[in-house]
């Protein structure tokens, strides 16, 4: 029953995108210039098919109806709802119907608050995302059904996978779908834009919009799954330059870059090309990245819904999906004025551009490179953090300097850069960097000068904003919280890296160890039985003597049973100045039990400044200036 | 003769191509320092020298009844059914490691059939095996 609805439901979408393809079509060759109803009419019967089919999904999940084999694979009855819930975009199937949910909704919106400019840029817009729409429809249909019905109905679900029953999980898909599929609706429209022949300043005006939004849910979605990666994985890491956080973050590069160059299209009309470009290798490069981790082609320790048999499809779809849109590109060939001074804001845009592309290309060499040589000389390899760490962090330091002086600096062309603040700027944050490498630790040639950089770009962040708050003349609040925040988040982060303590050690209940001027006693071990699974909880005192605290921590082993599990729960202590962090394992029932003990400094501030980062892209889009 | 405009184009133009194959030289030889070489036991066996100071990935079983524990580290073996491998290990173990079951191990040899690992690598998932794993199982059939 519910599994017939779905897939009328579904029918249905794609039959009223196939329809909005075929009447906007029409009415480019006709010429028409008044949007006709018809196609408004389809654009609303398609958001409403789609949207209903998620909700009944939902729907089924949180009913457990295990008629349909997505939610007998990965949903319990057992289960809290708000697992429940979120399981629905914990599998693919589910996904992937999140996936068209949001390239409906994006393009719906889109439509809607762009038809009154220019009608036919809008219409080749509504035409692109729509092939792209059906495209995707008919994977899910054919493919990944996520209506698909067993028969004889099961009585009870195999469970979701524990480890993704965690509040910040829950999340974490829906927040990075927005910005990996949103950045679609800028594909779309650059294709269009071209097929138009629309003019640049119009073009950028039009996605702007939608390339923050989607740059700022795709940072939150990349944090939101660091913080989850750090408290649930129990290595204390939040970074680990796996192949699937690469894939979120090449996307976020291109966004990035083309959130800046943007800019310069819009207010002197240079960079058409390469605005282009990057609105459509951006999602070009989400859809690439999604197929890679998918497909398992990419290894990962932490990709959770693949299969290989689905890589073909999307294979064939991609490679048409570039081919085509770079046919056109390359076929209508617009002409584009360069005319650049070289201090000025339209070259240090130019500048960020060219560091995120340096930083797209070391990550993606290094997530690529191991497919190569596993292909061209059967060698298996692994490339590690400490590549990404010796190329990435060199180059921090001009990039930061750049991102401090570039919002200040004029269009066109500036003549002085004000030396004086400068220098106070660089001295002070020399000092500041002097007082902590002295009295706190000291650190390394690198992590010095990327200390020295990050607190230039804050201070000089600041400085900037209150000049600008004195003189009451304009204050871009978007990027001074974006930079602002990027330079606490590098400060946290260098200081964070050379300050942590990690200490491993097995450990039997009842005994007590001594490290440095600590001490760790294992009191004793309790078993609690709570809804969905058991958990062996340990109960440690933590006892610093030199900072004079004591701690009380309790780690757990929780034991689930659908599927069967173990997963290992650290526990954390925050406070504003350091997380206290400890993991318990066991092996095999074993008297031992293997302790990761670590002092992490300002994990907080962490968290924050990459909130506040993020935090810029929406700025701009919700507040009037 | 160029313009001054030509000149600074130019100059502009060619000092970017330099940084830019710069730093793509600096990216390839940071690659080529940074590789991690994925090996089974038996393919350690059969190296003629070892290389101390670079670490390498195992991948295998943890062989049955191998695991041992004290109060400073784990000592197990990893076996891929031709050769073992004895891995000293200290630190907190994965969710899912335990006998019989596959293991990722990241390390320095100390000499062909002993390895002290600083990593043994995490999967969440219990169906989730690397491929590399896959070929040794396939091959061990």
């Amino acid at each position: 029953m519910l599994s017939n609805t779905g897939n009328i439901l579904l029918i249905g979408s794609i039959v009223s995108t196939f329809l909005i393809v075929y009447l906007a079509y029409q009415s480019i060759k006709e010429r028409s210039f008044q949007i006709k109803k018809n196609i408004i009419y389809c654009s609303f019967f398609q958001i409403t098919f789609v949207i209903s089919s998620f909700l009944l999904l939902i729907f089924a999940f949180i009913f457990s109806d295990f008629s349909l084999l997505a939610v007998y694979q990965n949903s319990h009855t057992a289960k809290p709802l708000f697992y429940k819930i979120s399981g629905v975009w914990g599998n693919h199937e589910g996904s992937m119907l999140l996936w068209i949910n949001i390239m409906v909704l994006f393009s719906y919106l889109f439509f809607v608050f762009n038809n009154k400019i220019n009608t036919v840029f809008s219409l080749y817009t509504l035409v692109v995302q729509n092939i792209l729409i059906l495209g995707f429809l008919i994977f899910l249909i054919s493919d990944s059904n996520p209506f698909f019905k067993i028969l004889p109905t099961p009585i009870e679900g195999l469970g979701l996978n524990p480890i993704l029953q965690d509040p910040a999980l829950a999340i974490h898909p829906p927040l990075l779908y927005l910005g990996f599929v949103g950045s679609s609706i800028y594909f779309s429209a650059a294709v269009a834009a071209i097929l138009s022949n629309s003019n640049g300043k119009n073009f950028a005006l039009s996605i702007k919009k939608w390339v923050l939004i989607s740059w700022s849910f795709q940072s939150l979605g990349i944090i939101v799954g660091s913080i989850w990666a750090y408290y649930e994985l129990g290595w204390g890491g939040f970074w680990f330059w796996d192949p699937v956080e690469n894939a979120s973050l090449i996307p976020w590069f291109c966004m990035t870059a083309l959130a800046h160059s943007v800019l310069v299209l819009e207010k002197r009309n240079y960079l058409y090309n390469w605005v282009l470009i990057l609105s459509l290798i951006t999602f070009i490069s989400s859809v690439t990245g999604t197929f890679l981790v998918r497909s398992g082609i990419l290894n990962s320790v932490h990709t959770f819904a693949n299969d290989p048999s689905r890589g073909l499809y999307i294979l064939i779809f991609l490679s048409l999906m570039i081919l085509f849109s770079f046919i056109i590109f390359f076929k209508r060939r617009i002409n584009d004025q360069f005319n650049l001074n070289p201090i000025s804001k339209e070259t240090f845009i130019l500048s960020n551009n060219w560091f995120m592309m340096f930083y797209l290309a070391t990550v993606f060499v290094g997530t690529i490179y191991p497919i190569f040589t596993q292909v061209l000389y059967n060698t298996n390899i692994s490339v590690g953090p400490p590549f990404y760490n010796q190329v990435i962090a060199p180059i921090l330091i001009p990039f930061l300097i750049f991102m401090a002086v570039g919002p200040k600096i004029g269009w066109m062309k500036s003549n002085f850069i004000a030396f004086k603040p400068f220098f106070i700027i660089i001295v002070l944050s020399l000092l500041i960097n002097f007082f902590i490498s002295y009295f706190l630790k000291s650190y390394n040639l690198i992590s010095n000068l990327i200390v020295v950089s990050s607190l230039f770009l804050i201070l000089h962040s600041l400085k900037d904003f209150i000049s600008n708050f004195k003189s009451n003349s304009y204050i871009n609040l978007a990027s001074f919280f974006s930079h602002l925040g990027f330079g606490f988040l590098i400060f946290f982060i260098i200081l964070n890296h050379n300050f942590s303590e990690e200490f491993d050690l097995n450990i039997k209940v009842g005994e007590t160890k001594k490290i440095g001027n600590m001490e760790i006693k294992f009191n004793n071990l309790k078993i609690e039985n709570r809804k969905n699974y058991n958990a062996v909880i340990g109960d440690f005192n933590i006892q610093d003597f030199q900072r004079n605290y004591l701690k009380n921590l309790n780690p757990e082993i929780r034991v689930y049973e659908n599927p069967q599990t173990l997963t290992f729960e650290s526990a954390i202590n925050t406070n504003l100045k350091q997380d206290i962090y400890l993991t318990m394992s066991n092996i095999d029932g074993s008297d031992f039990y293997n302790i990761k003990f670590q002092v992490k400094p300002f994990m907080l501030w962490i968290w924050f400044a990459a909130f506040l980062t993020a935090s810029g892209g929406l700025i701009r889009v919700f507040l009037k200036k | 003769m160029l313009t001054k405009k030509i000149k600074t184009r130019l100059f502009f133009l060619s000092s970017v191509i330099f940084i830019t194959l710069l730093f793509l030289a600096f990216i390839y030889f940071s690659l080529k320092e940074n590789i991690l070489y994925f090996k089974t036991p038996s393919e350690i066996s059969i190296v003629d020298e070892i290389q101390n100071n670079s670490k390498i990935r195992v991948g295998g079983m943890v062989k049955k009844d191998s695991i041992q524990q004290n109060n400073k580290e784990i000592k197990f073996i990893l076996t891929d059914y031709k050769k073992e491998l004895i891995v000293v290990y200290n630190g907190a173990v994965p969710n899912l490691f335990s006998e019989e079951r596959g293991a990722v191990v990241e390390g320095k040899l100390n000499d062909k059939s002993y390895l002290i690992a600083d990593r043994i690598l995490a999967k969440h998932d219990e169906n989730y095996m690397p491929p590399e794993m896959k070929k040794i199982f396939e091959n061990a059939k």
